[in-house]
C-alpha cells in the first residue's frame, strides 16, 4: 500500500515515527506550515519555519525514503495577532519554491475581520503563484465557519477545483462537497474523525476528489492513521485501486496542480555521490 | 602549520568522476595529486554536461533564464528562474542550473548572501558551488556562507561547503574541523576540495583524527574509512598503522587488520556494512 499523507507536521514528530511511516507504506507527504501551539511573536520566528520546512525537514524525510513538501501561509491561528501580520508581505518570496505546493493552511479559526482579510489576500496569492490553497475549516463553530469560508471561495478567483476544504466531517461534508472543492479528512486519535467514521462517509460519498491525512502534529494524534484508513477501507470491502486513489493518486492530483510536487525521490536517489541529492547519504564511493 | 589562503584559478567545483564500482581506495589518488573535489570545470562544461540531461522543453527553459540573467543580471526577473529551476529542470539537474544562473549574473557578495539567507537548502548549496567561478570567490567575503552551511545538519550542505572555495579561504582551525565534521556526518572526503594539499604535514589535523579514532574504538565503534585516508595524507600518524574501520570490539586495532593484508580490505568492509543512514551525530 503507497501512502501519501496530504497533511503532517513532520516538525513536531521523531525520526521513529519516520521510520514507522515508512514502514506502514508512507512514501510522500505535505507539511502544512501551522501555529506551534506557542503563539509567535515576531515575524522572523515565521521565516526560521518557513526555512526549515524547505530545508532541514525535507532532509530528515529524505534520510528516511519519504518525499517531503510544504505549504506555506500566514495561519489561522495567528492572523489575528498584528505582530505577525507583516508575514503576508514576505510570503511572496517563498511562495516561488520549488517545494511549496500550496498557500495554506489559511481559513478561519475565530472568525474575526483579521482572519478575513488574511483568508482573502492570501487566496489572491495562490491565485498569482499558480498555487492550489489548503483551507482549514474552525474546529469551533464548524458548519458557521465552512459557510462562511465558502463565501469567501466564491468571491475570490481562484477556481474550487484548486481548493481543499480540510478538517472535515459528518456535519460539513455534504456542504463542502456541493462546493466542487476538493475534501479532506483528517484520522485523530480521539476528536476530529476516527477510520471507522471516514469508511462510513467514502461509503457515502465515494472516493472521487477525498483526501485522508493524519494531521498529525504535537498534540495526540497518531502518523500512522492514513494507514489505519487504507486497512479499514479494505476490510470494509473497499477494492486495493479505490485506496490507491484515496492515500495516493487523489493527492498526488490535489498538490500535483502547483507542477512542483516530485512525489517519487527515486530521481534524487540517482544523483552522483558528490552532488547535491540524498545519494550522499550512503556513506560515500 | 598554516596554510596560505592563495587563490588557486584551476580548482573547480566537485564533479562525478568516479561512480561505485569504480577500483576502491587503493587506486585512489595518491597523497601528492588532486583529489576527485579538484577536478578543474567551468561553467562551460557544466553547460555542456547539462546539456545531454535535459530535454527540450527544459534546455529551451535554461537557454531563456541564461539570457534573462546576462540581460538584467541587477533586476529581480532572473532570480525566479533561481528559484523555479527545480520544476523547470528537474531536481538532480536544478544545482548545476543555479551554478550557471549565479555566473551568467555575475553575482555579487550582496546578492549572493541575500540569495543564500532566503534560500532553501538546494538553492544555499547552489550559491556555495557557484563561488569558485565569481569574482566573490576570489575573495573572503562570502566565508560567512560558508560558515552557515558548516554549522548545518544537512550533508548536502556540509559537502558543498567544504568545496574548493574553502579549501582556499577556510583558516586553519575551521578547515580542520570542517574535515572532521565530514568524518561524522559521513560525508565522504572526495568531498573535501584541496584535502592532499592541506592535509600534508598537519600535525593538528593528525592528532584530532587519531583522537576521534581513540573515541570511536574506546566506544566498540566504526571508524569511518575516509579517517585513515586523511591521516595517511597528514604524513602523521600516531599509532604508525591504520585504524580498523569496521572496529567492534572495544579495543584499538590488532593484528587483524594486517592479517587481512591491507587496509583496503577494511575500508572495503566498512563500505559494505555502511548503514542506509548516516550517522546522526554532529
Amino acid at each position: 500500500m503507497r501512502i501519501f499523507d496530504p497533511h503532517i507536521h513532520m516538525t513536531s514528530r521523531t525520526t521513529d515515527d519516520y521510520t514507522a511511516m515508512y514502514e506502514a507504506g508512507v512514501r510522500a507527504l505535505v507539511e502544512p506550515s501551522f501555529w506551534l501551539g506557542q503563539p509567535r511573536t515576531s515575524p522572523g520566528s515565521f521565516y526560521d519555519y518557513f526555512d526549515s520546512l524547505l530545508g532541514w525537514e525535507p532532509f530528515r524525510a529524505a534520510q528516511h525514503g519519504i518525499a517531503h513538501h510544504c505549504t506555506i501561509a500566514l495561519n489561522p491561528k495567528e492572523a489575528g495577532d498584528a505582530r505577525c501580520v507583516p508575514v503576508l508581505d514576505e510570503l511572496p518570496r517563498y511562495l516561488v519554491k520549488d517545494g511549496v505546493v500550496a498557500v495554506g493552511e489559511i481559513g478561519y479559526d475565530s472568525m474575526t475581520p483579521a482572519e478575513d482579510t488574511a483568508l482573502a489576500a492570501q487566496l489572491q496569492l495562490a491565485a498569482d503563484h499558480g498555487l492550489p490553497a489548503l483551507v482549514h475549516t474552525p474546529h469551533r463553530d464548524k458548519a458557521a465557519g465552512l459557510r462562511r469560508t465558502l463565501d469567501v471561495l466564491r468571491e475570490s478567483v481562484l477556481p474550487p477545483e484548486r481548493v481543499l476544504l480540510d478538517h472535515l466531517n459528518e456535519a460539513t461534508v455534504d456542504e463542502a462537497a456541493a462546493s466542487g472543492c476538493w475534501l479532506g479528512f483528517s484520522i485523530y486519535p480521539d476528536t476530529k474523525m476516527d477510520e471507522q467514521r471516514m469508511v462510513r462517509l467514502l461509503r457515502l460519498h465515494g472516493t472521487q476528489r477525498v483526501l485522508v491525512n493524519s494531521a498529525a502534529d504535537w498534540g495526540r494524534s497518531d502518523p500512522l492513521k492514513t494507514r489505519a484508513v487504507g486497512d479499514a477501507m479494505l476490510d470494509a470491502g473497499f477494492t486495493d485501486d479505490e485506496v490507491d486513489q484515496v492515500l495516493w493518486r487523489n493527492p498526488v492530483a490535489f498538490y500535483g496542480q502547483s507542477g512542483r510536487l516530485e512525489p517519487d525521490l527515486s530521481e534524487a536517489s540517482a544523483a552522483p555521490p558528490t552532488y547535491e541529492g540524498n545519494s550522499i547519504l550512503r556513506g560515500g564511493e | 602549520m598554516v596554510n596560505s589562503p592563495v587563490p588557486e584559478p584551476s580548482s573547480g567545483v566537485p564533479r562525478p568522476s568516479a561512480r561505485p564500482g569504480a577500483p576502491g581506495p587503493s587506486a585512489e589518488a595518491p597523497a601528492t595529486g588532486p583529489s576527485r573535489a579538484e577536478v578543474p570545470a567551468t561553467p562551460a562544461d557544466i553547460e555542456a554536461q547539462l546539456a545531454g540531461s535535459l530535454d527540450g522543453k527544459s534546455s529551451s527553459w535554461l537557454r531563456e533564464a541564461l539570457a534573462e540573467a546576462e540581460r538584467a543580471p541587477g533586476e529581480a526577473a532572473w532570480e525566479l528562474y533561481f528559484a523555479s529551476a527545480g520544476r523547470h529542470c528537474g531536481r538532480t539537474a536544478a544545482g548545476d542550473v543555479r551554478v550557471l544562473l549565479l555566473h551568467a549574473a555575475g553575482a555579487g557578495t550582496a546578492t549572493l548572501s541575500r540569495l543564500y539567507r532566503q534560500g532553501t537548502a538546494a538553492e544555499r548549496a547552489a550559491v556555495l558551488r557557484a563561488l569558485p567561478y565569481l569574482p566573490t570567490g576570489a575573495t573572503p567575503e562570502a566565508l560567512p556562507l560558508v560558515e552557515d552551511a558548516l554549522r548545518a545538519n544537512d550533508t548536502t550542505l556540509v559537502a558543498a561547503a567544504v568545496g574548493p572555495y574553502a579549501g582556499v579561504h577556510l583558516d586553519p582551525h575551521g578547515w580542520r574541523h570542517a574535515v572532521l565534521k565530514c568524518l561524522f556526518a559521513g560525508v565522504p572526503l572526495d568531498a573535501v576540495a584541496g584535502l592532499s594539499r592541506r592535509a600534508r604535514g598537519d600535525a593538528e589535523l593528525a592528532r584530532m583524527l587519531g583522537d576521534f579514532a581513540h573515541e570511536r574504538t574506546a566506544a566498540g565503534r566504526h571508524v569511518p574509512a575516509d579517517l585513515n585516508r586523511a591521516l595517511r595524507l597528514t604524513g602523521h600518524h600516531p599509532e604508525g598503522r591504520p585504524y580498523a574501520a569496521g572496529t567492534t570490539g572495544a579495543t584499538e586495532a590488532t593484528g587483524t587488520t594486517e592479517a587481512t593484508g591491507t587496509t583496503d580490505a577494511a575500508e572495503a568492509t566498512d563500505s559494505a556494512d555502511a548503514p542506509v543512514h548516516p550517522p546522526e551525530e554532529f
